[in-house]
């Protein structure tokens, strides 16, 4: 049984649903990668699985566990987190009380956690008094991970963390993402930059029109040729 | 001197105390604002009905016998922050909560609120008439007069026992919100939700308690800034019409959702009135003689009666420099 298990799942923002019966499944060694044409329903699964809209039919489940239209106060609590695509920190406050916003759900001694994000997202230790709104969208995507990453989770949905990040950071965030995910923590993406984030996905999903397209490896979906020539925007160079 | 001395007394200490007030109020306006993003119309009468039951606690207590030596309103002052915060709590559940998960748009909450308005006074005036009432019917305000310890000055500095308890209650109620604020858990998730509340619901904070302890402290603080207003002049029915323009004035003026912008939004619109209603022909007084024209005897920038318009001014000023106000505020 995987970590998280979408089923079959229809959803969308009341009018006509946007997933039309999408299946993910990943563990938590993975890190799943989403692509697919705009408007295929990529972010629209991340929130689907956040609860952040309405699951007319299919299921979905976190650790054997119906999760199924629970609400983040619920799901934060389970093991779960959620990245944003846009307005993912909280501007006017500073590094640190944006880190301690992401433990809210916790009444445990946290700092042990604080200093395990710092470790993996040093530039953020420097700037800790500093307001979030102030930093790089770089070092802005850290603040969002590490928020994220202070309830502990098992799993962490990130929508589009490279989004209006320059080529540089890009990789960083990339780098970063890895760092993340061999300390243990299950990811589950979806991302623009679809080619260079198949590259070090464990499972890739392509979607189109609220529906999956291919499902495989990263690297079998790059070398996959129609892939390559609908999705990835041209065949792969040798 | 003593023109300056007149001027210390009527336009600073008038000026703190009514700041004092209107940035007490104007915090819960902005608190409310910056939550749940609509602008709550009856926190003028929030206020008045916390005066209210101020004042029937306090002619309870004296009834009872109980004297202290300050002031009974401020005695039964933190029993009544109680009872208003439980009552705004209760109106939210009733009026502004069912709304919300019917996701009403802010200015269907406006509307409400308005409706709250004329609920709360038509219920105070069933209970109390359309009368004046005042906290020293049975006691009496202590007066201090301060010397000026400078040659030929026999005016002294001014204040009552009932002004200097609460620039000191509202400087405890600021203290303690910033405490609040920054220092704990929940104060942090306040200004988190304020910032943004859908990454704080995504962050996992429970915003529905973050929704009620927002009613819970404006509601307290309205108890507290009605009760003042009460303290400082009288207490009637109709108290929030003149009161809540400004409030909202102060609130918009230090940028809506911005706790420290309302506070200085209240007293910048607090010294402004003072100033505005002054007569200035007082400090002309001692060059009487000294210059070649007759000096004018009145000379107040704004007659009293139009003291409204003063919180006006000075929105529609500011606004034209900074938009979302003095600390950059909401600006939807």
């Amino acid at each position: 049984m995987s970590l998280i298990e979408i089923r079959d799942v229809v959803a969308g923002y009341g009018g006509a649903p946007i997933l039309n019966g999408v299946n993910i499944a990943i563990e938590q060694s993975d890190i799943g990668v989403i692509v697919g044409p705009n408007g295929a329903g990529k972010s629209t699964t991340l929130k689907a699985v956040f609860g952040l809209l309405k699951v007319e039919s299919g299921a979905i489940s976190f650790a054997g566990e119906d999760i199924t239209n629970s609400l983040p106060d619920k799901l934060v609590p389970k093991g779960l987190s959620f990245v944003p695509q846009e307005k993912n920190v909280f501007t006017s406050m500073s590094v640190e009380e944006n880190l301690e916003m992401g433990a809210f759900t916790r009444n445990d001694d946290f700092t042990a956690t604080l200093e395990w994000v710092y470790g993996m997202f040093p530039p953020l230790l420097e700037k800790r008094h500093q307001k979030a709104g102030e930093l790089s969208g770089g070092q802005r995507q850290m603040v969002a991970m590490g928020r994220a990453l202070m309830s502990q989770p098992r799993l962490l949905l990130l929508d589009e963390p490279s989004a209006g990040l320059s080529p540089r950071y890009v990789i960083e965030i990339f780098e970063q993402i890895v760092k993340v995910n061999k300390a243990g923590v299950g990811i589950l993406m979806v991302e623009q930059n679809a080619r260079q984030a198949l590259a070090f996905a464990s499972k890739g999903f392509v979607l189109a029109n609220g529906q999956n397209r291919f499902t495989g490896t990263g690297a079998e979906l790059i070398a996959d040729p129609e892939v390559a020539r609908s999705f990835l925007g041209g065949e792969a160079k040798r | 001197m003593n023109e300056l001395v007149f001027f210390f007394n009527t336009v600073l200490i008038s000026g703190v105390v009514l700041g004092s007030i209107y940035a007490i109020g104007a915090i819960g306006v902005t608190l409310i604002f910056g939550i749940l993003r609509f602008a709550h119309f009856a926190h003028g009468d929030m206020m008045t009905m916390g005066g209210f039951i101020a004042f029937l606690l306090a002619m309870a207590a004296s009834a009872m016998g109980i004297v202290a030596p300050v002031p009974t309103g401020f005695v039964v002052l933190p029993i009544a922050m109680v009872i208003a915060a439980g009552i705004a709590l209760g109106l939210d559940k009733v009026f502004y909560a069912p709304l919300r998960q019917r996701g009403a748009r802010p200015v269907t909450l406006l509307i409400a609120s308005i409706g709250v308005t004329l609920i709360i006074q038509g219920l105070i005036r069933l209970f109390f008439g359309a009368g004046n009432y005042s906290f020293f019917d049975t006691e009496t305000k202590q007066l201090f007069k301060i010397p000026v310890p400078i040659e030929g000055v026999t005016r002294t500095i001014n204040f009552t026992m009932p002004q200097l308890l609460m620039v000191i209650c509202t400087v405890i109620a600021v203290l303690a919100l910033h405490l609040f604020l920054t220092r704990s858990r929940l104060g942090k998730a306040m200004r988190a939700m304020a910032d943004n509340a859908d990454l704080a619901q995504v962050s996992g904070i429970n915003t529905k308690l973050v929704v009620r302890v927002t009613w819970i402290i404006a509601g307290a603080l309205a108890c507290l800034a009605g009760t003042m207003l009460a303290l400082d002049v009288s207490l009637k029915p109709d108290l929030a019409f003149n009161i809540v323009l400004p409030i909202f004035a102060a609130a918009i003026v230090g940028g809506l959702g911005q706790s420290y912008g309302a506070i200085a939004g209240g007293f910048l619109i607090g010294f402004a009135e003072t100033l505005a209603i002054f007569n200035w022909a007082i400090l002309l007084r001692p060059f009487k003689g000294m210059v070649p024209f007759e000096l004018p005897t009145q000379l107040a920038i704004v007659p009293t009666e139009y003291k409204l318009t003063v919180a006006f001014v000075i929105l529609v000023v500011v606004l034209l420099w900074r938009p979302t106000g003095i600390f950059r505020g909401a600006s939807t």
